[in-house]
């Protein structure tokens, strides 16, 4: 039973950083409708950012609120710079850009900091915490997911401008409008995704290391929590998040073997989009003719 | 007097297919001015084109300074409310907040609460509904909505793209009161296109009789409610 409380614990800690990129991932997907192949390696090259920092001897928490408004910045530019032009483009043209980009951003980040593994600090202590079930940055890791995700339910739900990013997304003419300039409010929202995949990837760094191909297991699960919660729906992506965090866990402890987890995403992802594309939470669209 | 919105030789293009011919009208501050004709004559591509949704040539004015070719988010900035053609609703978000999104541009916090509580005067159902999410209000409803989106501007000029589509006739004369109620007491001017001739000739101190993308017709609503043209093909007797 222990075991199983060690476990469970355990993958509710990976959990919210699957759940914080799956939100990021959402994010985008509500006002483009496009999956960003890309999330992953911009969250790594962030944390790279957040390890220079570090490395020059910043201390841990002005480095990752620094890495946070960088990743912002990042994700600004990015929409502006690169997706703008092809906003309007088919589908398969853009999905070809985000596949460029997480190839350019994994080279690039390889050429300057080389693909050597490095060690990721950890803000909170070495000790564990509640009686040895759980590290404390395991526990930390919940923490600070659960903060992002409340600031981030608190800014859409009751700010104007999370309001206007929701319109945006929504109805993208009719929030022009009533004056909303939509091609800022999508900058916005690629920005404040980056941001939430920042933090993903500082926490996530302590457990798998930081190296350019760290993101790429973390996405797939992203993708499937973001799959199995319905991929228009934020909370749902939460949700999904952490059960796939948890089931990971408990079935690479006692079913399957270490070995087999990711497999667990990728059963996940096929099965929800063959049983359920709409996922747990998400929206079945009918159309009316 | 110098008139409020003037609009001359206004064209445009979807794709290769030209829409509009070159259109001229002008309405003066205050008044209620429609635009008639029959499917697919330009009247809904006239707004858009007032609001820079689409690419014109031509020249338009809102109060003395060129308007066309600017970006739709400036002219709303301008007090141009548009209650689109489809009503425009953002469905999966509160009818209240649908209403705050109306005033997305003013700066005047306070003020926009009490025109929340003016509109939910004038549209005590959308009070009812205010927590209930804007897309399983009924048709009769989104268009109050839209409506009342457009007033949260403070608008100037309203442009409406058929408030009466889809609406029974009792919902549609309710809302044609109000329309009436807001441009005597708020002075708010109004451009209405309408395919419903007769609702619109009512309510209209202007009208302008629109054919393949030209005027083909001007004058006040009883002159061209009485010409025998327009009452044979518009009006039906």
């Amino acid at each position: 039973m222990d075991a199983v409380l060690h476990q469970v614990l355990a993958g509710l800690a990976t959990g919210g950083i699957y759940a914080s990129l799956a939100l990021a991932l959402v994010m985008i997907y509500q006002a483009t409708h496009l999956v960003n192949f890309a999330q992953g390696e911009m969250a790594m090259f962030a944390t790279y950012f957040a390890w220079s920092l570090i490395n020059a001897g910043m201390p841990y928490w002005p480095a990752f609120l620094l890495t946070v408004v960088f990743a912002f910045f990042l994700g600004v530019v990015i929409e502006r710079v690169i997706i703008r032009p092809v906003e309007n483009s088919p589908v398969l043209a853009v999905v070809v850009v985000f596949i460029a980009l997480l190839v350019i951003l994994n080279s690039v980040t390889g050429w300057i900091f080389s693909y050597t593994i490095k060690t990721f600090p950890s803000p909170f202590p070495a000790e564990p915490i509640f009686g040895s079930y759980i590290t404390s940055h395991q526990g930390g890791a919940i923490g600070v997911t659960l903060v992002v995700l409340l600031l981030l339910y608190l800014f859409f739900r009751f700010t104007p401008l999370g309001l206007a990013m929701r319109a945006a997304a929504q109805n993208p003419e009719s929030a022009r409008l009533v004056g909303i300039r939509v091609g800022w409010m999508l900058a916005l929202g690629w920005g404040l995704a980056a941001a939430v995949g920042g933090v993903a990837g500082m926490m996530v760094a302590p457990i798998v290391f930081l190296d350019p191909n760290m993101m790429g297991g973390v996405l797939l699960y992203a993708f499937a929590a973001a799959l199995v919660g319905g991929i228009d729906n934020p909370a749902g992506a939460v949700f999904g998040g952490f059960l796939v965090g948890v089931l990971e866990n408990l079935l690479g402890a006692f079913v399957i073997g270490n070995e087999l987890k990711l497999a667990v995403a990728l059963v996940l992802i096929i099965g929800v989009l063959v049983v359920k594309p709409s996922g747990f939470f998400g929206k079945v669209l009918v159309t009316r003719v | 007097m110098a008139a409020l919105l003037s609009v001359s030789g206004l064209r445009a293009s979807y794709g290769p297919t030209r829409v509009l011919h070159g259109i001229d009208f002008a309405m003066d501050e205050g008044t209620i001015t429609t635009l008639l004709g029959a499917n697919g004559a330009g009247k809904t591509t006239t707004l858009r084109a007032l609001c820079g949704m689409v690419k014109t040539q031509g020249e338009v004015r809102f109060a003395g300074e060129r308007i066309d070719g600017k970006a739709t988010e400036w002219i709303v900035r301008k007090s141009i409310a548009h209650v689109p053609d489809g009503r425009g609703t953002f469905v999966t978000l509160t009818t209240e907040e649908n209403l705050r999104l109306g005033a997305y541009t003013r700066k005047d916090r306070p003020q926009v609460e009490t025109d929340l509580e003016r509109v939910y005067g004038y549209f005590p159902r959308l009070k009812e509904r205010r927590e209930q999410q804007a897309g399983t209000l009924s048709g009769g409803e989104q268009q109050m909505l839209a409506v009342s989106r457009a007033l949260m501007l403070r608008p100037r000029l309203m442009l409406l793209d058929e408030p009466s589509f889809g609406l029974a006739p009792l919902i549609v004369q309710e809302l044609f009161e109000i329309l009436r109620t807001v441009n005597e007491k708020e002075k708010v001017s109004m451009l209405v296109v309408e395919q419903n001739a007769a609702m619109a000739l009512e309510l209209a101190d202007h009208a302008y009789l629109i054919e393949t993308g030209r005027v083909v017709l001007s004058g006040t609503a009883g002159e061209i409610k009485s010409n025998d043209a327009v009452r044979r093909s518009y009006l039906g007797y």
